[in-house]
């Protein structure tokens, strides 16, 4: 009698009876891995059907293989940029005031506004053969939609908001205390801003480049549309992906699927490590 | 002038009323500035303006024959239906998960909170062919269910299922900060004043996080209309079923049908635009009212 009573009855004002507590863990923890663990065991399980070797044939398909390069290639031109441009945007709105900041921002947040496969087709309706700018660049033998140009800058849309909404919010927390007392002091900027502001901000920039480098990686509907998926030459891991799964050849999809949810799993870890030592939580 | 005179000057002038850009001994606003505007115009601005420039040569009955062709309609409606209940579901069991994780004490805590961000680190395509292969009628989950003739795959069930695992990192991520720093004085004080834990939590947990709510379900939702790569595997895009809007631009840029892709996108972004601008103005409206209430 005791014990049901018990169970019905909460032990403090602002927590909640222990039946109710279970009841809501488990629905709560069923509905996590039945959601998000289920379909990543999925893709190791079905990766692995026909076994070890025929994972590893997957993997060093020369098309994957080359697949791999490109996406490497990609991600290894966007990021870059996008830090370039996450550390000029947040030292332009952390450091001064200025009218328009309100738009600036809200510009820097549009790609997450925008479907990917929107994000895509504005770049074939602006390089395009049939745009404006196309006649010119098929003139002088530029390709950008159909090949590797179209592929990175439609990644850097889609990725660059990721630095700068990192930087933004934690270079304004900081002030501009420390960067005035250099200037005053006499250093030069670039002096200020690699002795100064660097290093306050170097975790939550390592944050931003972790997850402007996983999207990057993983893009798939803007790369989707402006890449045209030759294979062997404009397709990344994601889009060969699709093209294995298309083809019915699901073990090496999976395969190189695989790869990718090993690289979000990593991607993971190296956030929350990055959350620790920023003491930052939650935020994206 | 030196710096120090400067910036005494700076710190001793009392702001003007109407700037353009406050004076400032930092150094790189022309640089920094003109970089970032630059790229923005490169990247997005120069772009996008595109879409409406092209949308502008279409004639408005060619533009609307487009946007009310039954095909598209269909879409039109699956898109947002699936993407509205999605983010419902994801609102109701978002809340549910940060509770668990805020309120509660389980084993493998961390684990669980470190996989709810898995959909936004993981692959839209990789998520799509695993939650194909999950409930395709020969799946783990889908031979399941198929027991009880419930199919999930190449049905708007399988869309609203895989709008539900994108859209879930955001319910969640931006509830739990609320809720974390949520003071526990006031529900003690609505226990004290005789409330039940239900009405505790009516009256007053559920209006502190709102807000969080409510962009959450704004941010799941839009994301839910967009997506792409996550769906076209398990939906089977059969037209006028399981055809989302994403799909069919994609199929009419295929065809070269650039106005009528361009037509169709238009829409989709005016409506994820006035989405935002509603939500927003929920937001504005709410925080005003909590203000008044002195919260």
């Amino acid at each position: 009698m005791k014990l049901i009573n018990n169970i019905f009855t909460s032990r403090s004002s602002t927590t909640e009876a222990p039946i109710i507590r279970w009841a809501f863990t488990l629905l709560g923890l069923g509905f996590l891995t039945l959601v998000v663990a289920m379909p990543l065991i999925a893709v190791f399980f079905e990766a692995f059907r026909k076994g070890y070797d025929a994972y590893i044939a997957g993997i060093t398909d020369p098309y994957a293989i080359s697949a791999i390069k490109l996406t490497l290639l990609v991600a290894g031109i966007a990021v870059p940029l996008n830090v370039v441009f996450g550390i000029a945007a947040s030292w332009a709105i952390a450091k001064f005031e200025f009218r328009g900041k309100h738009i600036l921002i809200t510009l820097i947040d549009m790609p997450f506004a925008v479907s990917p496969v929107i994000s895509g087709l504005i770049y074939v309706l602006l390089f395009g053969i049939h745009s404006v700018l196309g006649a010119w660049l098929v003139a002088h033998g530029v390709q950008i939609i159909f090949a590797v140009p179209g592929l990175v800058i439609a990644t850097v849309f889609v990725t660059f908001p990721f630095v700068a909404r990192e930087l933004i919010p934690l270079m304004q927390e900081q002030g501009t205390e420390e960067e005035e007392a250099a200037i005053l002091l006499g250093a030069t900027g670039w002096q200020t801003f690699i002795r100064i502001t660097l290093p306050n901000i170097k975790w939550g920039l390592l944050y931003g480049v972790l997850l402007c480098n996983a999207r990057a990686m993983g893009e798939f509907g803007a790369v989707s549309v402006v890449s045209g998926s030759i294979k062997g030459e404009t397709t990344t891991i994601p889009l060969h992906v699709e093209i294995l799964y298309n083809e019915y050849n699901f073990v090496a999809a999976f395969a190189v699927a695989s790869i990718l949810s090993i690289l979000a799993l990593v991607t993971l870890v190296l956030k929350r490590v990055l959350e620790i030592k920023t003491g930052v939580k939650g935020k994206h | 002038m030196c710096k120090r005179q400067k910036f005494r000057k700076i710190m001793t002038t009392p702001r003007k009323k109407f700037y353009l850009k406050q004076p400032s001994i930092i150094p790189g606003f022309g640089l920094s500035m003109g970089f970032t505007i630059f790229y923005l115009s490169i990247v997005v601005l120069i772009p996008l303006s595109m879409l409406f420039i092209k949308t502008a040569e279409i004639n408005f009955s060619e533009f609307w024959a487009t946007v009310t062709s039954p095909r598209v309609l269909h879409a039109y409606y699956i898109t947002i239906s699936c993407s509205l209940a999605a983010a419902l579901v994801n609102v109701v069991f978002g809340l549910l998960t940060a509770w668990i994780i805020v309120r509660y004490d389980f084993p493998m805590k961390k684990i669980f909170d470190a996989m709810v961000d898995l959909p936004f680190a993981l692959p839209t395509a990789v998520a799509g062919i695993a939650l194909t292969s999950l409930y395709a009628p020969n799946g783990w989950i889908g031979k399941y269910l198929a027991q009880y003739d419930i199919q999930v795959a190449f049905r708007p069930a399988g869309i609203i299922i895989a709008l539900i695992f994108v859209g879930l990192p955001f319910v969640v991520r931006t509830v739990q900060p609320v809720l974390e720093d949520m003071e526990r004085e006031m529900e003690e004080a609505a226990a004290s004043l005789g409330a039940s834990r239900w009405q505790t939590f009516v009256y007053v947990v559920l209006p502190h996080i709102g807000p969080a709510l409510l962009t959450g379900f704004a941010m799941a939702f839009a994301r839910a209309l967009g997506e792409y790569g996550s769906v076209i595997f398990i939906a089977g895009n059969l037209p006028k079923i399981s055809e989302i809007v994403p799909l069919l631009i994609v199929i009419k840029l295929e065809q070269y049908d650039y106005t009528g892709a361009t037509s169709i996108a238009v829409v989709m972004l005016l409506f994820s635009f006035v989405m935002i601008f509603i939500i927003n103005l929920i937001q504005k409206f709410n925080y005003g009212k909590m203000s008044k209430q002195g919260i």
